[in-house]
């Protein structure tokens, strides 16, 4: 309760000061339903604002967006999960932080199966920080547990499983909305001449799709696992994107959104670089 | 030509302008015989080699991709094949754990010089390939 006063009393102060124009935040219908992301702009209606473990969503994908932009300057509550998404918008120079004010709420995790291994439950690089963490030591947890479990199947016994769940994917792009990363005013698949993916929802439409889908976010995914839970037809997504996330952390020691600083996998190189399956 | 099977597989190979299209052309003109079952894309620079071709090739029922380009040091562009070689080593692990059969998708350095080269690739991806058979997997997914 009480980092949602205090989330309250720093959002009013922002909207009544003029600091920002619209706070991007959670509201929520009943105590026990997900909450959905609310666009407050006057300061009488902060009480909408609600915080607690059903705050699954990314917010930072709105930031980008035409309409959000259009409210004017914006705060954003974030996780600090989400907040690596921020570092990578930044880094693509899609967001100016100079023009966002942005909240970090600490968070002790909101029971996806990504909080297991959480090692950013403090928010680094926002303006201001609500909230602490009682027990501050990072879980032991493997963070790619999922996609070791699903390696050590045959790859006939992979390709079978994604056989199966590509099949029920119904092509409603939910999975690219809801990414912050996906922020292309066109997608590639919305471009018909030529028609690079096939846009039908067929099984060879639904291959060609998720692994341009999951090949776009290579390196650059944060894991916040929205695309995953944004599927209506229940496809772990997210699990496709661990694969090139594991061979960043392994081949270049690069985890997406973590270090401001550090320089981005995909977009340079190092004469040097491990080239052993090229003969 | 053919196998015992009568299994003749199609090759698709993604070369760069500068280099491998170049050690291609060097076979030719030094009458070095080599499989047919290559079918040469020529693009400016494997930097150019878009993943969604790879997608795309075994989507018009390829049994193998070969994408090649200049030797690191000898890229007409100075760093296409650098960045090209960093994209292929994510690429790979995305398509390993969608179960894509990785001993279909070659990836090689010919430069103008090694019609030889190209020579030995091409037989050897060929011979393995008719070993392999027809790539059932992929064509089941275009089918569906």
């Amino acid at each position: 309760m009480m980092i949602l006063q205090q989330l309250r009393h720093l959002c009013r102060r922002l909207l009544e000061d003029g600091e920002v124009q619209v706070v991007i935040g959670y509201g929520q219908s009943r105590p026990d339903a997900p909450a959905y992301p609310i666009f407050i702009t006057r300061a009488d209606d902060v009480d909408r604002l609600v915080w607690s473990d059903r705050c699954f969503a990314n917010l930072t994908a709105y930031l980008t967006r035409k309409e959000i932009r259009a409210l004017g300057k914006p705060a954003i509550i974030v996780k600090g999960c989400d907040e690596r998404a921020l570092v990578v918008l930044e880094n693509e120079s899609q967001i100016e932080r100079s023009e966002i004010v942005v909240i970090g709420v600490a968070c002790e995790g909101v029971g996806l199966p990504k909080c297991a291994a959480c090692d950013v439950r403090m928010p680094r690089t926002t303006n201001m920080v609500v909230g602490e963490i009682d027990n501050p030591d990072v879980p032991a947890t493997d963070r790619y547990a999922a996609l070791d479990a699903f390696m050590a199947r045959s790859p006939a016994d992979r390709m079978a499983y994604w056989q199966a769940e590509l099949s029920r994917c119904v092509k409603c792009y939910a999975c690219r909305q809801v990414c912050p990363l996906c922020y292309c005013q066109r997608c590639i698949v919305d471009k018909n001449r030529p028609t690079a993916i096939d846009t039908s929802a067929s099984l060879k439409g639904n291959f060609a799709w998720h692994i341009t889908r999951a090949f776009h976010l290579a390196a650059r995914c944060v894991g916040c696992g929205e695309c995953t839970r944004a599927c209506p037809a229940g496809i772990d997504l997210m699990l496709l994107n661990l694969a090139t996330a594991r061979a960043a952390e392994n081949s270049f020691g690069y985890r997406p959104g973590m270090d401001p600083e550090a320089e981005p996998v995909v977009g340079s190189y190092r004469e040097r670089d491990q080239e052993a399956f090229i003969r | 030509m053919t196998s015992g099977n009568g299994f003749e597989p199609k090759i698709v190979a993604y070369v760069c302008n500068w280099c491998t299209y170049l050690g291609a052309d060097l076979a030719g003109t030094n009458r070095l015989e080599y499989p047919a079952n290559v079918r040469i894309v020529r693009l400016p620079c494997t930097g150019r080699i878009d993943f969604n071709l790879i997608v795309k090739a075994f989507e018009m029922e390829a049994d193998a991709v070969l994408v090649s380009g200049c030797h690191p040091g000898d890229c007409h562009y100075t760093s296409g094949n650098y960045h090209a070689r960093r994209r292929w080593m994510l690429f790979r692990e995305l398509l390993d754990t969608l179960g894509i059969e990785m001993e279909r998708i070659h990836f090689t350095w010919i430069s103008a010089a090694e019609g030889r080269k190209w020579q030995q690739v091409i037989s050897e991806i060929t011979e393995k390939t008719r070993q392999l058979g027809p790539y059932q997997a992929y064509r089941k997914v275009c089918e569906a």
